[in-house]
């Protein structure tokens, strides 16, 4: 199902192991960390402006699951707009056939290079890579993306790619890197954000003045009048949403919406969420096409791959509502230690663990809904209040069948699950293994403590001690010391 | 396989929507509007120029008489050599100095764009809870790319176009006229997740806001 695309990158580990990789790197950690404490801080500070944040979330959660059920009947609505308004549509059921739809748009210009817009489709697909085996050079032109693209890295956060990139790894790249693609990077630059930043401006300027074609996302899309917005920061997305002729923009078919009016929800909850401004610097709002201002054609790209197997998962369908603001990877404890790579997707942090697996298929990410400790702190920062939590229950019980399915004998875990069953199933059972267990665990316990333990329990015991079982099990304890009278329950309820 | 991928997607979608009635309306969106509150308090334009300005972008409020001499000022704060003027801004708030005029008529090439210093525009509305400045690149405003090369941007913005809030601006927008929503200068947030501005777009926002004298 996927293979060309890069939902998943293939060859990379399962999570546990990329894990341990990443969590050995101490630059990588530290990096994470001061960039998701940064944006958690301020992110706090801007919903808290809002006293009506609660109910801002609730209305856009609302929206986006109201026009999930009614996907088909919005898409349709999308489409006759745009086209009034002189846009092309164009359907894509997978990965390859976006991308053979875009290659087959840029080749129709006689062009040989495009600029991008930041945007997570086109990477979700691999247009890049697509692109450049049709001899078509795609230029990202957002910093971060632009810092990857050059650095020959991979995206590992879904608003700011580079973020396990420090200021000082950031200006090497540059100097290495920048004049193997165009203007080299000025002399003597320092590490200083705003001259990384000012490096960018120069390395891309003259890419935007002679750009005839761009390639861009979409944040939204409403469908009562066919406008497509990007919300962006830097103004690249305006150079590539303006100066080329043609304009083909790929969108996940989920991003539409219904109404126009809609968007006041949305352009309040985004900016916040994400890079916890009150407004993004720019965000760019167009319908079809202008005569004599901006491009004379454009393209809009519906992307399904995978999205439409995602809805007809009625749990998992809540994953769809998705803004790719990423306040869920800044406040995630087990993104923050690991960083995105280890994710293995496009997609990391906890909304690529429920989304990942859902578009490729749960078999072929089948580590990913395990990525968490389900703490809950992404549903909290959600601002489209998608249950994480319970999407990754639900995922991990599809992986557990998916395996057993694949399975000609059980696994150790699924027998020692099924014994379990059968233990708690019963109090006399259960007494008894408790009973047992006590006397086997004073055998290996050390101060109260059990440590390391040999054989299968080794990989539980390498990592932490485990508490010994009292002698007594509380029910022993209850049936020894106390025999209550149906007259004692009554004085204590009755709280005399 | 005879399908086309517009057929192989809408059946798809409704193949996983299978459980969703057909007495459900599409349209009627169930929504809670509720109370609506307001954030922007009662100082409106107070607030739209101190939340602009914490954007970085230069706020002054001057009455009618004093918009030319105000933008005066900002252009000979950067020291523009060149100013760009859209067809439609009016006359006589475009100050006179040592910079040359550079009308849109015909079309700028962007090579000219580029090499241009300034532009000075009006404004479609603006937004006072998030300091934003609305264009919708009508008269006064000029094509998107307008505002988008010249390094410094300059807007005039009437007392009485700042909008509460971002519905309300919403509301009094065109949506089928191209819009740009500008919140200070272009700024990144891409290195280590700090923001520093000055990116590709304006690197200087002027915000000159006319209040009754």
């Amino acid at each position: 199902m996927s293979g060309a695309d890069n939902v998943v990158w293939l060859g990379t580990p399962a999570f546990p192991e990329a894990a341990r990789t990443a969590l050995a790197d101490p630059q990588l950690r530290a990096n994470l960390r001061r960039a998701t404490g940064t944006i958690r801080d301020r992110r706090l500070a801007v919903a808290a402006e809002l006293e009506d944040w609660e109910e801002l979330r609730e209305r856009a959660a609302t929206i986006k699951h109201h026009t999930l059920r009614h996907l088909d009947h919005h898409l349709l609505r999308l489409e006759k707009a745009v086209t009034a308004a002189g846009g092309v549509v164009h359907w894509a059921a997978d990965a390859a056939e976006a991308n053979r739809i875009v290659t087959r748009l840029v080749e129709a210009t006689g062009e040989s290079e495009v600029v991008k817009v930041k945007s997570m489709a086109t990477q979700e697909i691999g247009l890049n890579e697509a692109l450049a085996d049709a001899g078509i050079r795609a230029y990202e032109t957002d910093l971060a993306e632009l810092i990857v693209q050059l650095g020959g890295d991979r995206p590992s956060h879904i608003l700011v790619p580079a973020i396990h990139r420090n200021r000082f790894e950031i200006r090497e790249i540059f100097q290495r890197e920048m004049g193997e693609w165009g203007a080299p990077a000025p002399e003597g630059l320092t590490a200083e954000p705003r001259d990384l930043a000012e490096a960018a401006r120069l390395h891309l300027r003259e890419r935007f003045l002679r750009a005839k074609v761009a390639v861009s996302g979409a944040n939204f899309a409403t469908a009562d009048t066919g406008t497509v917005v990007v919300v962006e920061s830097e103004g690249n997305g305006r150079m590539c949403l303006t100066l080329p002729e043609t304009l083909i923009t790929v969108m996940g078919i989920e991003k539409v919406l219904p109404s126009f009016a809609d968007l006041d929800v949305f352009l309040q909850l985004l900016p916040r969420s994400s890079t916890g401004e009150r407004m993004n610097p720019y965000t760019s709002l167009w319908t079809g096409v202008t005569e004599g201002d901006g491009p004379r054609n454009f393209h809009l790209v519906l992307l399904d791959n995978g999205r439409t197997a995602t809805l007809a998962d009625e749990v998992g369908r809540q994953a769809l509502a998705c803004i790719r603001c990423s306040a869920c990877l800044n406040v995630c404890p087990v993104y923050e230690r690991t960083g995105g790579h280890a994710y293995g997707s496009v997609y990391p942090g906890p909304i690529g663990a429920v989304l990942t697996p859902q578009l490729v298929g749960v078999e072929h990410a089948a580590s990913l809904p395990f990525a968490s400790t389900l703490c809950g702190a992404c549903y909290d920062a959600c601002p489209v209040k998608i249950n994480i939590p319970e999407v990754l229950v639900h995922l991990r019980a599809e992986a557990v069948e998916a395996e057993r399915r694949d399975r000609l004998f059980p696994t150790p875990e699924a027998l020692v699950m099924k014994a379990l069953g059968a233990v708690l199933g019963s109090p006399r059972r259960l007494a008894a293994v408790q009973r047992l267990a006590a006397g086997a665990s004073r055998l290996v316990a050390r101060d109260g403590r059990i440590g390391a333990l040999p054989g299968p329990f080794a990989r539980w015991s390498a990592t932490r001690d485990t508490p010994a079982p009292a002698r007594e099990s509380l029910r022993a304890w209850w049936r020894r010391t106390r025999t209550p009278t149906s007259e004692d329950i009554r004085t204590k309820a009755e709280g005399k | 396989m005879t399908m086309n991928g517009r057929e192989t997607v809408l059946d798809a979608i409704r193949g996983a929507l299978s459980g969703v009635p057909g007495s459900e309306s599409p349209d009627a969106t169930p929504l809670s509007h509720g109370r609506r509150v307001d954030h922007a308090g009662p100082d409106v334009v107070g607030m739209f120029a101190d939340r602009a300005a914490e954007y970085r972008a230069t706020v002054v409020r001057v009455p009618p008489a004093d918009v030319a001499e105000a933008v005066g000022r900002a252009l000979a704060r950067t020291g523009a050599r060149s100013l760009v003027v859209p067809p439609g801004f009016p006359e006589g708030l475009v100050p006179e100095g040592p910079w040359s005029r550079l009308a849109d008529v015909p079309p700028l090439s962007i090579g000219q764009l580029d090499e241009a210093d300034a532009v000075i525009t009006t404004v479609a509305t603006a937004i006072a809870v998030t300091g934003t400045v609305t264009l919708d690149h009508g008269p006064g405003q000029g094509r998107r790319v307008l505002t988008l090369l010249p390094d410094q941007h300059i807007c005039v913005v009437r007392a009485d176009q700042i909008a509460p809030d971002v519905p309300e601006a919403l509301r009094l927008l065109d949506p089928y006229r191209p819009l740009t929503l500008v919140s200070g200068p272009s700024a990144t947030s891409d290195i280590e997740l700090d923001r520093v501005e000055g990116v590709h777009g304006p690197r200087t926002l002027d915000i000159v806001v006319v209040v009754d004298a």
